[in-house]
């Protein structure tokens, strides 16, 4: 197998790429080989990027961006591994997520233990084996010192990372069947407002001040939901894409209709809504049990859907998302 | 592919015994070509999907557009592989991305000639438009040539400047020979009327339209008569004087010979074949093509060489023997990715009849399953092979039972993705053994969490009962659960097998029990017991768990379910044998003993207390 880590440019609107080429078809910069399949992936700063690899090993690349290359900065060995119980030897399992809060970095995996590693540190802060007894399969921080875990029994967990007990401090699950959950991730302003999606393709929307059961859920894909991100900077915008091969754009804004023409910005790279007072009405919006009473938009960007979309990130105007049809899509419009 | 083979002499006897060695396929492993696999998986998907109901010329214009789509795809993943091969330092690297370049561009060769001949079915007229392009499109050995003179300062003055001016006659190029010789004409004054008089012929020389505005007839009427004007400047020896005028004057009539004297401009017997359809037939019929091809050949090759595949293949395409040219094309290409998507096409086209081939299925799908057994073969292309399978009518499900069984799953992501595939198609054999494979490693590693998951996918309900029988042996051993967040989240899951409900039971009686909801918990105790869930090797140790609220200072077992307990015991001892009891240690009977006495207080605490009155 041939896996790389490979760094592609996409040229800016209104230039030329760098050799007069087509614009927008996206430029290969520099790569570099991996062990195992590439399970997660994330910026740790502006160099850096730690990788989650399926052999157990968590990587950290750094980015040369004056002569374009790609190195291995760091490395954790068997940061994820099983030990059989009947040989009592040790294999590596998949890490199957990893998450960034420059210099920390938390890793977790099928073995179902929690890493908690710091850059440039050569051993593991801190690690909670058998965190939980079924494989964990995403992780993402709600505060600077805690993080939320989903798990394949349809567990959101919170744990937090300065308590030396290795309990969760609150478990969260799903009042019917316990279907796997497979990420998670927070609202960037609202922190008590958690998305998760499911192994039937479903989007649970959570509230983790209160109860132990999602406050919504909708039903969005027919296959697992691989990824789910709010917008970073406009939350009011949800993003899921699924094995069923679709990517869809939840959208919570309130009723264009109603807005005045000239917040309506459109496609323009550098100007976000700020409408404070509708925003109060957002909050509800994702919280609220009816999500057709608030006009909650779902488009499925993806026209002609065949093979999973396995991961997703925005940006901005920009939408990166990458298929099984082995072909990276990027969108540099997305608000247009 | 078999690569070779090794005769030797066994050593028992004289008889030879052969070692054959095998290798993989190695195409699917080449980076370049996965660009080629991926993008026509696509275009052949949506192919499937398209409307059958678009009827006549719509249906046709979009099998064309389908046609085109795969073209562009092989020309695109030729650019990249000609980048590659410029690029690489290793010799061996280069040669090898170099045979590819030329594969991937004869397959879009025949590809091109089989979309005009049998796609478009371009009728005459048209049909030699198509060949035009067909042949300026391909033959590309010229270019450098034709770059350098059009470039040089005096084009005239170029010692190859008349080779590139043939170059653009013989592929009816007439605007650009005409412009070329336009130079010619001012260097030169004297020639000044004899290139007037060849420009004009070159300018006049009627071509088949593709719209309708003129009928087959009158452009054969038009055609006779401009051939008839240039015979007779031909005869009057305008051209005399400059030869290679003269030639370009021949070449416009048609002559066999003045066209074969530019051999070497023009480098393959069908470039030949269509300069000659171009100058004396331009209104040929599609079926007359195979006389004119098969003599163009003879001629050029003209017996000091054999036919190549290559040109068998286009021959056969020329000949409208479409069987042919697919059997031709399986046998010199080493993998089934041409043939199996081009018949499939053709077969959109219903242009194939479906003769049956003796094992059973016809030739599209054969092709296409060939193919797809060899995606599955690699690591990640078999998630396309899956779309393929599930196209083929006859065979297919049975195919991707077989090899959906053998992708190997290294982690749970594949093994997810491998899941969903034979959920949607109703494989449940196929669910239930990966998810038993999957969960047997997960209690091979302890991860008794995820082998739940995993039977609770299958609705497993035997493997569930081998898991919690895992718990309750871990707790008999150990006296405390492990993996709490599990037992204590089971939800309805419980429901999948009863022992499952037992360990959820009774991981909730201990929780009531840390509680101090002690009339709770003796219920549920009892229920557990009465009601059967529990299993009855477990019955001891639940008794045994009734010990302590037994003994606590407040009643907590009414009379009925004490007598209930009483006769749970009594059913757990009477229903050992003697042999049993005798070999019973001395801790099974002190228990027993210690049960019976507890039960008995009970029973006499709670009868006093139930016929108290209360008050007075």
């Amino acid at each position: 197998q041939d896996n790389r880590i490979s760094i592609w440019s996409v040229g800016d609107l209104g230039n030329g790429g760098l050799n007069g080429e087509y614009q927008g078809e996206p430029q290969l910069l520099c790569d570099i080989g991996h062990n195992g399949d590439v399970m997660d992936m994330q910026f740790l700063d502006q160099e850096r990027i730690v990788v989650a690899s399926s052999t157990g090993t968590v990587t950290v690349f750094r980015h040369h961006q004056n002569n374009q290359t790609l190195s291995a900065s760091q490395r954790w060995e068997k940061a994820h591994y099983h030990v059989d119980q009947d040989t009592s030897c040790g294999a590596g399992a998949a890490c199957t997520g990893v998450i960034c809060n420059n210099p920390e970095i938390v890793t977790v995996g099928e073995d179902g233990r929690i890493n908690l590693f710091r850059a440039d540190q050569k051993d593991a802060v801190r690690t909670i084996d058998n965190a939980d007894s079924s494989t964990l399969h995403a992780v993402t921080f709600l505060r600077t010192t805690e993080i939320l875990t989903v798990n394949s029994i349809g567990q959101l967990k919170i744990w937090d990372l300065r308590q030396q007990r290795n309990e969760p401090s609150q478990i969260f699950s799903l009042a019917g069947d316990r279907v796997p959950l497979h990420c998670v991730d927070r609202h960037p302003n609202q922190q008590h407002i958690v998305a998760t999606g499911g192994q039937d393709g479903m989007l649970s929307i959570w509230d983790i001040r209160q109860g132990t059961m999602p406050v919504s859920l909708l039903n969005a894909h027919e296959a697992e939901m691989w990824e789910v991100h709010f917008h970073p900077s406009n939350p009011d915008h949800l993003f899921t894409c699924s094995e069923d091969g679709s990517l869809w754009h939840w959208d919570t804004s309130a009723d264009i209709s109603e807005k005045p023409s000239f917040l309506h910005q459109g496609g323009r790279s550098t100007t976000y809504f700020s409408h404070n007072t509708i925003n109060q009405s957002v909050v509800s919006a994702w919280l609220s049990n009816d999500p057709t009473k608030d006009r909650m938009e779902i488009t499925n960007l993806i026209p002609n859907q065949t093979l999973s979309v396995n991961s997703l990130d925005i940006l901005g105007p920009c939408l990166v998302y990458g298929t099984d049809a082995e072909a990276i899509y990027v969108n540099r419009q997305l608000f247009a | 592919a078999l690569t070779g083979c090794v005769a030797g002499t066994g050593e028992e006897g004289p008889s030879s015994s052969r070692l054959f060695v095998v290798r993989k396929d190695q195409d699917i492993y080449i980076q370049t070509l996965r660009k080629l696999f991926n993008e026509s998986h696509g275009i052949f998907v949506g192919l499937q999907r398209s409307e059958e109901e678009l009827a006549g010329k719509s249906r046709k214009a979009q099998l064309v557009q389908v046609s085109k789509n795969y073209r562009s795809v092989i020309r695109a993943c030729m650019e990249d592989m000609h980048q590659a091969a410029i690029s690489t330092r290793d010799p061996a690297l280069h040669s090898q991305y170099s045979t590819q370049v030329s594969i991937l561009s004869a397959m879009e060769l025949i590809w091109n000639l089989c979309e005009i001949l049998f796609v478009e079915a371009a009728a005459a007229g048209p049909l030699l438009l198509r060949l035009l392009d067909w042949v300026r499109l391909h033959v590309c050995d010229v270019d450098n040539m034709v770059r350098e003179v059009l470039s040089s300062e005096n084009p005239s003055k170029h010692g190859l400047f008349w080779n590139v001016v043939d170059v653009f006659v013989l592929q009816g190029r007439m605007d650009e020979a005409r412009h070329l010789l336009s130079k010619e004409a001012s260097a030169n004054p004297t020639s000044v009327n004899m290139y007037k008089i060849l420009d004009d012929l070159m300018k006049k020389m009627p071509v088949p339209t593709l719209g309708n505005t003129q009928t087959l007839t009158e452009m054969e009427l038009k055609w006779q008569h401009w051939h008839e004007e240039c015979q007779r400047y031909l005869q009057d020896g305008t051209f005399a004087s400059n030869s290679h005028m003269e030639s370009i004057c021949k070449i416009l009539l048609g002559d066999e010979d003045a066209i074969l004297e530019k051999k070497e401009l023009m480098t393959t017997w069908y470039h030949f074949l269509v300069t000659r359809l171009l100058y004396s037939h331009p209104t040929v019929k599609p079926m007359e093509l195979r006389f004119y091809a098969q003599a163009c050949m003879d001629l050029f090759l003209g017996g000091e060489s054999s036919p190549e595949p290559l040109d068998t293949i286009l021959m056969a395409a020329f000949e409208f023997e479409m069987h042919q040219v697919i059997k031709e094309c399986s046998i010199a290409l080493s993998n089934w990715w041409f043939v199996a998507h081009l018949t499939d096409l053709l077969d959109h086209c219903k242009l194939l009849q479906s003769h049956n081939l003796y094992f059973g299925s016809n030739m599209r799908e054969f092709l296409l399953l060939e193919y797809a057994s060899g995606l599955f073969s690699h690591h990640s292309l078999w998630q396309l092979g899956v779309d393929y399978f599930d196209h083929c009518p006859e065979y297919g499900r049975v195919y991707l039972e077989l090899h959906i069984e053998r992708i190997p799953l290294n982690t749970e992501q594949k093994a997810l993705k491998v899941l969903r595939i034979c959920e949607q198609r109703q494989m449940h054999e196929q669910v239930r053994s990966i998810c038993k494979i999957m969960a047997m490693k997960a209690l091979r590693n302890n991860r008794l969490g995820s082998a739940l998951s995993w039977s609770i996918r299958a609705k497993d309900a035997a493997f569930a009962t081998l898991i919690s029988d895992r718990f309750l042996k871990d707790y008999c051993e150990r006296g405390c659960f492990s993996d709490l967040d599990l037992i204590d989240n089971l939800g309805p899951s419980m429901l999948l097998s009863d022992r499952l409900t037992f360990l959820g039971k009774y991981r909730e009686f201990h929780r009531l029990y840390g509680e101090k909801r002690f009339p709770e918990a003796a219920k549920l105790l009892l229920m557990l017991m009465t009601a059967h869930i529990a299993p009855c090797s477990f019955w001891m140790t639940l008794l045994t768990d009734a010990l302590p609220l037994l003994e606590q200072k407040e009643v907590i077992f009414s009379a009925e379910q004490t007598y209930e307990l009483m006769r749970c015991l009594e059913d757990l001892t009477a229903g050992k044998s003697d042999k049993q009891k005798f070999q019973d240690d001395d801790v099974e009977t002190v228990k027993v003993e210690m049960l019976r006495l507890a039960l008995a207080r009970n029973l006499a605490r709670v009868i006093v207390k139930e016929g108290t009155l209360e008050g007075s």
